[in-house]
C-alpha cells in the first residue's frame, strides 16, 4: 500500500545510497536496517512516519519496519538529546566503577536512565557491554565515539567540553 | 612466542603494508594451486576450532556445505561480539583487518561462496568504518570482485551494520537480521549449511576463526596443529578485564595457564589484592573459584573438565572484595534484557531469576531462593530454541552452587512456612513454621528432614481420621 501524503525524507543523492544498499542484498527487505540507519543519521531518531517511508521505499509492509525498528536497541524511537550518553554498566565496567560514573552523570545532569535534560542537550542511557572491557569504565556518545578509561574528572571535562561545543 | 594474528608490525592495517609483509599470498596460493577440497582438508587437518564460542571444527563445518552451484551460497562473518567481557574481534578489525579479509576469501573459495557478509555490531562505529575502507581497498586491488587475481573465482563482500542486539550474534538470528527481519533465532534443524540466509546454503564463522586461515594455508596444517593444546590448537586472543593491573587482549597459545596470563601478562591483581572469582570465557560461562583457577589451563578441554567452557576467551577477574551476588545480578539483568522473547523458559525465566536476585540484593531474599534460582536455571537449560537460554542459566546455576556462602550471607534469619507433600493435592501449606538461622550450614538437609517429618505426620492424620 503506497502512501504519498508525506514529503520524501531522502534527497536525490541519498536515494543513490539507498539504491546502493538495496543492491547489496538478494532481496530488498534486507536493506531495511541500513535505511533505518540513514534515517537516524539524518534526523536523529526514527518516527513512525519515517518507518512508513522506509517501508514504501522497499515495498514491504509498514508493520514489518516497525517490528524491525523496535527490535534493535540502537534505533531511537523517540528523540534523544543532542548528546546521547550511553554509559556501560555491565560486569567489566561495573568492576571498574561504571556505576559510579553513571550515577555521577545522572546526578550532575539531573536526569535518570533514558531521561533527557529540559534544554534537550543531554540524554543518558545505561547500556550493555560495548566491547571496551579493557578500557573500562567507558561511555559512547550518539552511537559513535567511545570515551574510555573514564574517571570522575575526565567525565566532568567531557561534559564541559560537550556543553561548550554547543 | 610467535603471533598468528596480532603481529607486532606497525601499520599492518594498511593494505600495502599487509601485502609487503606477505599478505594475500595465501589467497594467491589457493587460487593458483589448490582445489577447494584441498583447502577444506588442510583446514580440517590443522584442528582449527571456531573462536565464536562453540569450538566446532572449522574444516568440518565447511565440509557440510553442498558442492555444486545449484543455489547461491553465502558466508557470514560474525563480528557481532556482544558477549560481555569479549573485545577481541575489535582488535583484529583494528590491527590486522586484511588477514581476516584474506581468510574469508579463502573460505569463500573453498566453499564456492558467492557473497560474503561481514556482520559487525552497530556499536562498533569506528571499526565498521575501518572495515568498509579495508574492503574497498581490497576491491581496488582486485582481491575481491570478479575474477580475483586473474582466476575464474569471483566473490563479493559487504559490511552489514547491526543495531544493538546481543542475540544477533547467534548464527540463525544473525541470518534473520541480515535478511532485514527481527533477530529471532531459528529452530534447528535445518542447519544453515542446508537452509541458511535467504534459504540458501550458508556458513557462519567468527572473525578470529577466519583470521587464522591464511597462516594455516601458508605454513601448513601441521605447523598450526603443533601450537598450544593438541585438541584445541592455535593461539587465542585472550581478552582480560576486571581487577587486573594491565587489562587488554593478549595473543597466546591455547592451554596457557590462567595464572600465567594474569600474573605474567596482566601484571597481577589490582592493588596487590587476592582474587575470588574468574569468569573464563565471557559472561555466559560458568565461573571458576580461586582454587580451580590456580591450576587451570585455558583451552576447550581443560575448562570442559571442570564444567566450564572457553567461550570467547574473555577473562573477567574479580578481586577478594567483589560482591559476587551483585555481579550475578548484573549478568542476569543483561540476559533478561537481551532475551528475544520467543521461548517461554528463557523470556520468563530470566525475569524470574532477576527478580529473585534483586530481592536477595536488597535484603529481602529468602533461604529457599537459592534453590529456586537453581531450579529456574535448570528449567531454562536445554529447553529453548537457541543457546541464549543456556547462557543465562549457566552463570546463575554455577555461581549459586560455587559461591553459596556469599548468597547466604545476604539473607536474614526468617520464619518460613514449610510446604507439605500431600498425595492428593501435591504441595500445600502446613501450619508449621520453622526459623532458619543464617549461621547454620546444614540448611537444606534439616529442611528436607523437617518437611518429611511433617509430611508423615500429615499423612498419618489423614489416613487415621
Ligand atoms: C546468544 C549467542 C550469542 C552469540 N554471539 C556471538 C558473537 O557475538 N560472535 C560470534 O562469533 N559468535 C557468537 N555466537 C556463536 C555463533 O552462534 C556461532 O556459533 C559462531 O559464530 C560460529 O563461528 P565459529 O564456528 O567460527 O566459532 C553466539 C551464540 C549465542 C547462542
Ligand atoms: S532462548 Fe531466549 S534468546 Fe534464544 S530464541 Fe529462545 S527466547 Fe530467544
Amino acid at each position: 500500500m503506497k502512501t504519498q501524503e508525506y514529503t520524501p525524507l531522502f534527497d536525490e543523492s541519498e536515494m543513490q545510497t539507498v539504491k546502493m544498499h538495496i543492491s547489496k542484498y538478494p532481496k530488498p527487505m534486507a536493506a531495511v536496517m541500513p535505511l533505518l540507519w540513514m534515517i537516524q543519521e539524518k534526523y536523529g531518531w526514527i518516527s513512525i512516519d519515517a518507518m512508513r517511508y522506509v517501508g514504501d521505499l522497499l515495498s514491504i509492509p509498514h508493520d514489518h519496519v516497525l517490528g524491525v525498528a523496535t527490535f534493535y536497541s540502537m534505533y531511537f524511537k523517540k528523540p534523544v538529546g543532542k548528546f546521547h550518553l550511553q554509559i556501560c554498566t555491565n560486569v567489566s565496567c561495573m568492576l571498574c566503577d561504571g556505576y559510579k560514573i553513571f550515577n555521577h552523570i545522572s546526578d550532575k545532569l539531573g536526569v535518570k536512565n533514558k531521561g533527557i535534560t529540559p534544554d534537550g542537550l543531554f540524554s543518558i542511557e545505561e547500556v550493555e557491554c560495548l566491547g571496551s572491557c579493557a578500557t573500562a569504565p567507558m561511555l559512547q556518545i550518539n552511537n559513535k565515539e567511545f570515551h574510555e578509561n573514564l574517571t570522575i574528572e575526565k567525565t566532568d571535562e567531557l561534559l564541559a567540553k560537550l556543553r561548550n561545543s554547543n | 612466542m610467535e603471533k598468528i594474528i596480532l603481529k607486532d608490525i606497525p601499520d599492518l592495517d594498511k593494505i600495502d603494508v599487509y601485502i609487503s609483509n606477505g599478505g594475500y599470498s595465501a589467497l594467491k596460493k589457493v587460487l593458483t594451486g589448490m582445489k577447494p577440497d584441498e583447502v577444506i582438508a588442510e583446514v580440517k587437518n590443522s584442528g582449527l576450532r571456531g573462536r565464536g564460542g562453540a569450538c566446532f571444527s572449522t574444516g568440518m563445518k565447511w565440509s557440510f556445505m553442498p558442492k555444486g552451484n545449484e543455489k547461491p551460497k553465502f558466508l557470514c562473518c560474525n563480528g557481532d561480539e556482544s558477549e560481555p567481557g569479549s573485545f577481541k574481534d575489535r582488535e583484529i578489525f583494528e590491527k590486522n583487518p586484511h588477514q581476516f579479509i584474506e581468510g574469508s576469501l579463502i573460505a569463500a573459495y573453498a566453499m564456492g561462496i558467492q557473497a560474503v557478509y561481514v556482520y559487525i555490531r552497530g556499536e562498533y562505529w569506528k571499526w565498521i568504518n575501518i572495515m568498509e575502507e579495508c574492503v574497498a581497498d581490497a576491491y581496488k586491488k582486485g582481491l575481491i570482485g570478479k575474477n580475483i587475481l586473474g582466476s575464474d573465482f569471483s566473490v563479493e563482500m559487504y559490511v552489514h551494520k547491526g543495531a544493538g542486539a546481543y542475540i544477533c550474534g547467534e548464527e540463525s538470528s544473525l541470518m534473520n537480521s541480515l535478511e532485514g527481519k527481527r533477530g529471532y533465532p531459528r529452530v534447528k534443524p535445518p542447519f544453515p549449511a542446508a537452509v541458511g540466509v535467504w534459504g540458501n546454503p550458508t556458513t557462519i564463522n567468527n572473525i578470529e576463526t577466519l583470521a587464522n586461515v591464511p597462516e594455516i594455508i601458508n605454513k601448513g596444517s601441521e605447523w598450526f596443529s603443533k601450537i598450544g593444546d593438541p585438541k584445541h590448537p592455535g593461539t587465542l586472543l585472550y581478552g582480560v578485564s576486571g581487577h587486573v593491573n594491565k587489562p587488554g587482549v593478549y595473543e597466546l597459545p591455547t592451554g596457557t595457564p590462567l595464572m600465567t596470563i594474569i600474573n605474567d601478562y596482566c601484571g597481577g591483581i589490582k592493588d596487590g589484592k587476592d582474587f575470588k572469582m574468574i569468569i573464563p570465557g565471557g559472561s555466559s560461562m560458568p565461573p571458576l573459584t580461586k582454587e580451580e583457577s590456580l591450576t587451570m589451563k585455558m583451552d576447550a578441554e581443560s575448562l570442559k573438565a571442570v564444567g566450564s567452557a572457553i567461550g570467547t576467551a574473555g577473562i573477567m577477574v574479580m578481586d577478594e572484595d567483589t560482591d559476587i551476588v551483585h555481579v550475578l545480578q548484573r549478568i542476569t539483568k543483561f540476559y533478561y534484557h537481551e532475551s528475544c522473547g520467543q521461548c517461554t523458559p528463557c523470556r520468563e525465566g530470566c525475569g524470574w531469576m532477576l527478580k529473585v536476585l534483586d530481592r536477595i540484593m536488597d535484603g529481602t531474599g529468602r533461604h529457599s531462593d537459592l534453590d529456586l534460582l537453581i531450579s529456574v536455571a535448570e528449567n531454562i537449560e536445554g529447553n529453548t530454541i537457541c543457546a541464549l537460554g543456556d547462557a543465562a542459566a549457566w552463570p546463575v546455576k554455577w555461581t549459586v552452587r560455587k559461591f553459596r556462602k556469599e548468597f547466604e550471607s545476604k539473607i536474614k534469619n526468617e520464619n518460613i512456612e514449610l510446604p507439605v507433600l500431600n498425595k492428593v493435592h501435591g504441595l500445600r501449606k502446613s501450619d508449621e513454621y520453622v526459623t532458619i538461622d543464617t549461621d547454620e550450614n546444614t540448611l537444606v538437609e534439616s529442611l528436607i528432614g523437617k518437611v518429611q517429618e511433617i509430611t508423615v505426620d500429615e499423612n498419618l492424620k489423614r489416613y487415621s481420621s
